[in-house]
């Protein structure tokens, strides 16, 4: 069944814009990504929006759907109350190019900051042998689709610009994971430079990131928790660490 | 011109999916230049939409496996209209490159022996299929964009610039391949984002631009299947071959309509999923045909035991080649024993235990559930015919990937034709785009290394230019999205899944019609990232494809593969040995009929003689192969 759907569109690029509301038929069924293409074809035809499979299986429709980081082709439209407006805004922590279409570029330079994967040297093509045990801890990392809504939503990111040129970001943390929890990678000290060079050390786990994933990446629990809590076991040897709280409290005794 | 924005490389590679990124790091590695243009972002192409697998004869489940028997499965599904070379290389090298894959850090799921592990497929005989979960294509577009990443990181230690060997441009719409003296020269297109336009001179160009679904209604293929690269190479001067075989994957999603057509995954069946109409009858049994009897089993028993016990029982008839899957429920729909959304049901929940569909088919689970309220672990999805691939397309050399007639062309993955025949077995796609992509970088960069300067003149420049310029300058004329939805009307009335010579002769002359109208398209708005736009020219290119498909269609007495004539039911042996050639002579499509090469005596005797003598004529059974 078609619908009367209240739509409020930003529209605009990097020197001024606003939103601006269309009424737009919808029907059973539909996601925001199908009203929005609607809007292009009918009333609007040179709206820019990004997309391509419409199955949330590529991550480019990433836009704000009411306030919150979302994938448009997953997000239905029937979610909303009859009466409710739905308001979609391009992604807050980059730079807009036009309407709902931002500059994502931060994310590939910091794609070009991780050191790649490294194999060994003597493990010739189709000799390796792994656990699927072993590898599905790294895998659960590499479903990450490049939405970059981890990214837009994470407040060391989306509130302080300065913050971009030392923090990677909750994706390039899964991607330093999932490296450093590969059983072949050779590259030591993954760890270590997620922490000096990449800003690991910021993130104050408030678990933002985990929520909006599309693919529901346990990014906090299982990528930046374990890393943290190792980078702190590498840097303070334990048992010097044990042994100088038991000085201190000798001291104080 | 004095602003034009102009860049220099020895090989230009247009499409970033599997073929082009595997082509354009052979050629890095080979010590070239090379440019990556891309349509959309990086690591966005339509292969991160493959499921199922990359079909390569490891032999890591079924240790039978080998090369001549996936050439064998290949030359069956493509009903031996393949270029048996291709389909020889791609057999012989596909596990090569799987494993390559592994050197630069995938993770493909294992076997209890920690090898890699493979799935059984629609055509396969074997389990064969290396894949991880149900989203192995995004793992070999994440792998390769990581290599193309790592080896920037390379020319960033050597050169002080990552991008000083290698760049990708993203978003950048490739309008024109431009000639000189009859050779490649360079290519020509417009920043999507800024609408500004770019030449790039290249003493070689490989095209890697996938499929054309879009020129289609219902699809499995995002926006950027446009046949960009099929129109592109007809302009240049390259045909393409066999445009009427389109493949209608058997099961898309058909509920809500605003996800019709968005690729169900074969696995499904593959791991046991069973279709059945709204009787609940499992019908496959009743559309296995003549040709593969003794593979396939005729009776529910045999084909529940097929998967406890491969060698002593037939496979179900669920996995018969893609084209028999997509008619059978293209006729149960038709004879009123469909589901209320116009499908058929598919189930996997009664084999499997919830939390083993969810493992192994996580993003199938994820899909029905998020977009159609359907709990795969409990219930049956609904599903119909989608257009899914397109197995026609440019004419190459098999070894080099050149593209025949234009010298500095290349051509590999999807784009390119002849591989696949008139069929293509799932998990034949993933292999032949790191085949094939590998095969065309190697060939281009061996034809730069002995190619000199070959500049873009001023008469090239303008005509490209104004070319771009030509939609603002129209005002009032006709909207390009009206045009397209009304192509994809026709297309999928008159030249889809089944199609009669009356129909066809109705869909070149509709074609042509709407062709003439888009000449006079106009564009609202500016250049800056606009749509409409952006539609006009995919919609050019669109247009060519559907042309080139109907007239070969029409040619084409006889029902083989993804091409089906009401009108000619049946395979015709005669009809084996033709191609369709298409040629494009700046103002309309020209279709005419080559001879298909012969098959050589040593791949022949790889066959049955009694299986050969269904697909080929008795002379030719005597004669034994071309040598």
């Amino acid at each position: 069944m078609a619908r009367k759907l209240n739509l409020r569109i930003w529209r605009g690029d990097s020197t001024n814009g606003g939103l601006q509301d269309v009424v737009v038929e919808a029907n059973d069924g539909e996601v925001v990504l199908d009203v929005i293409h609607r809007v292009q074809a009918t009333q609007m035809g040179d709206l820019a929006v990004r997309w391509n499979c419409k199955a949330g299986k590529c991550g480019s429709c990433s836009m704000e759907i009411n306030g919150k980081p979302r994938l448009a082709c997953m997000t239905q439209v029937s979610a909303y109350g009859d009466d409710e407006t739905i308001t979609v805004t391009p992604l807050r922590a980059f730079p807009v190019i036009k309407d709902l279409v931002t500059d994502v570029s931060f994310n590939y330079r910091k794609a070009m900051e991780i050191p790649a994967y490294s194999h060994p040297e003597n493990l010739k093509p189709g000799e390796a042998r792994m656990e699927q045990i072993d590898v599905e801890r790294s895998q659960e990392f590499r479903k990450c689709i490049e939405c970059f809504l981890c990214q837009d939503t994470c407040h060391v990111i989306r509130d302080h610009e300065d913050n971009k040129k030392s923090f990677a970001g909750p994706r390039f943390f899964i991607r330093i994971a999932e490296l450093d929890m590969h059983p072949l990678d050779t590259l030591k000290n993954r760890k270590k430079t997620a922490q000096e060079e990449h800003g690991l050390g910021m993130c104050n786990i408030t678990k933002c990131c985990t929520e909006v994933c599309p693919e529901h990446i346990r990014i906090t629990d299982n990528a930046i928790i374990p890393m943290k809590e190792r980078v702190v076991d590498e840097k303070y040897d334990p048992i010097r660490w044990l042994g100088s709280k038991i000085r201190k409290r000798e001291g104080i005794v | 011109m004095t602003n034009l924005e102009k860049y220099k490389y020895d090989v230009v590679v247009i499409g970033a999916g599997g073929a082009g990124l595997r082509a354009a790091v052979e050629a890095r590695e080979s010590g070239l230049s090379v440019a990556i243009i891309c349509k959309s972002l990086f690591g966005k192409a339509h292969t991160v939409m493959a499921e199922g697998g990359a079909a390569a004869s490891m032999g890591n489940v079924n240790s039978g496996d080998n090369w001549m028997v996936h050439f064998r499965d290949t030359m069956r599904g493509g009903k031996f209209l393949n270029h048996y070379r291709m389909a020889e290389l791609h057999a012989k090298e596909s596990p090569d490159r799987i494993w390559e894959l592994e050197v630069w850090g995938a993770l493909f799921d294992r076997t209890k022996e920690g090898k890699i592990s493979q799935r059984n497929f629609g055509g396969h005989e074997y389990p064969r299929l290396a894949h991880v979960g149900d989203r192995t294509g995004l793992e070999l577009i994440r792998t390769m964009q990581q290599r193309i990443v790592a080896l920037q990181q390379q020319d960033a230690r050597d050169h002080g610039n990552a991008e000083s060997h290698m760049k990708v441009f993203a978003e950048l719409t490739v309008t024109e391949v431009i000639k000189e003296n009859g050779k490649v020269a360079g290519v020509y297109g417009y920043w999507r984002e800024s609408g500004s336009e770019v030449l790039f001179e290249a003493k070689s160009v490989i095209i890697a631009t996938g499929g054309v679904g879009k020129t289609f209604k219902i699809t499995s293929n995002s926006w950027e299947g446009t046949g960009d690269g099929h129109a592109l190479a007809l302009k240049a001067g390259a045909n393409l071959v066999d445009m009427e075989f389109l493949q209608f994957h058997p099961t898309g999603m058909v509920w809500p309509p605003s996800v019709r057509g968005i690729l169900v995954t074969e696995s499904v069946r593959g791991e046991g999923g069973i279709l059945t109409n709204n009787v609940g009858e499992r019908f496959m049994f009743k559309y296995i045909p003549e040709v593969f009897k003794n593979i396939y089993a005729d009776n529910e028993a045999e084909a529940d035991r097929w998967y406890l016990d491969q060698d002593n029982n037939r496979r179900p008839p669920e996995l018969l080649p893609r084209d028999e899957v997509a008619r059978a429920i293209n006729s149960e729909v038709k004879a009123g024993r469909g589901s209320e959304h116009g499908g058929v049901f598919l189930d996997v929940s009664k084999r499997l235990s919830a939390e083993v569909i969810k493992k192994r088919l996580p993003s199938m689970w994820h899909q029905f559930y998020e977009l159609a309220g359907v709990d795969i672990t409990k219930e049956a999805m609904e599903v119909g015919p989608t257009c899914h691939y397109v197995m026609g397309g440019v004419e190459v050399e098999p070894d080099t990937a050149a593209a025949i007639g234009v010298p500095g062309l290349f051509a590999a993955g999807e784009v390119a034709g002849g591989m696949h025949g008139s069929n293509r077995l799932g998990g034949n796609s993933l292999s032949d785009l790191l085949v094939f992509g590998r095969r065309a970088g190697m060939g281009a960069s061996e034809y730069a290394k002995k190619s000199g300067d070959n500049p873009v003149s001023d008469a090239a420049l303008k005509a490209a230019a104004a070319r771009i310029e030509a939609p603002f300058s129209r005002t009032g004329g006709e909207n390009a999205y009206s045009l397209h939805a009304e192509l994809q009307e026709i297309t999928h009335n008159l030249v889809g899944i089944i199609r009669t010579g009356s129909e066809l002769q109705e869909a070149i002359e509709k074609i042509a019609a709407i062709r003439a109208r888009s000449a006079n398209i106009a564009v609202a708005g500016d250049r800056k990232f606009n749509p409409g736009f952006h539609l006009a020219f995919d919609l050019d290119n669109m247009l060519l494809v559907a042309e080139s498909t109907a007239k070969s269609a029409i040619l084409r007495e006889e029902s083989r593969g993804g091409h089906t004539r009401d009108d000619f039911p049946g395979m015709n042996n005669k009809w084996r040995q033709v191609n369709h050639i298409s040629s494009f002579d700046g103002d309309k499509v020209s279709v005419r009929a080559q001879a298909l090469l012969p098959i050589p005596k040593e791949l022949f005797d790889l066959f049955d003689i009694h299986e050969l003598e269904k697909y080929m004529t008795p002379e030719e059974i005597t004669k034994g192969g071309s040598n």
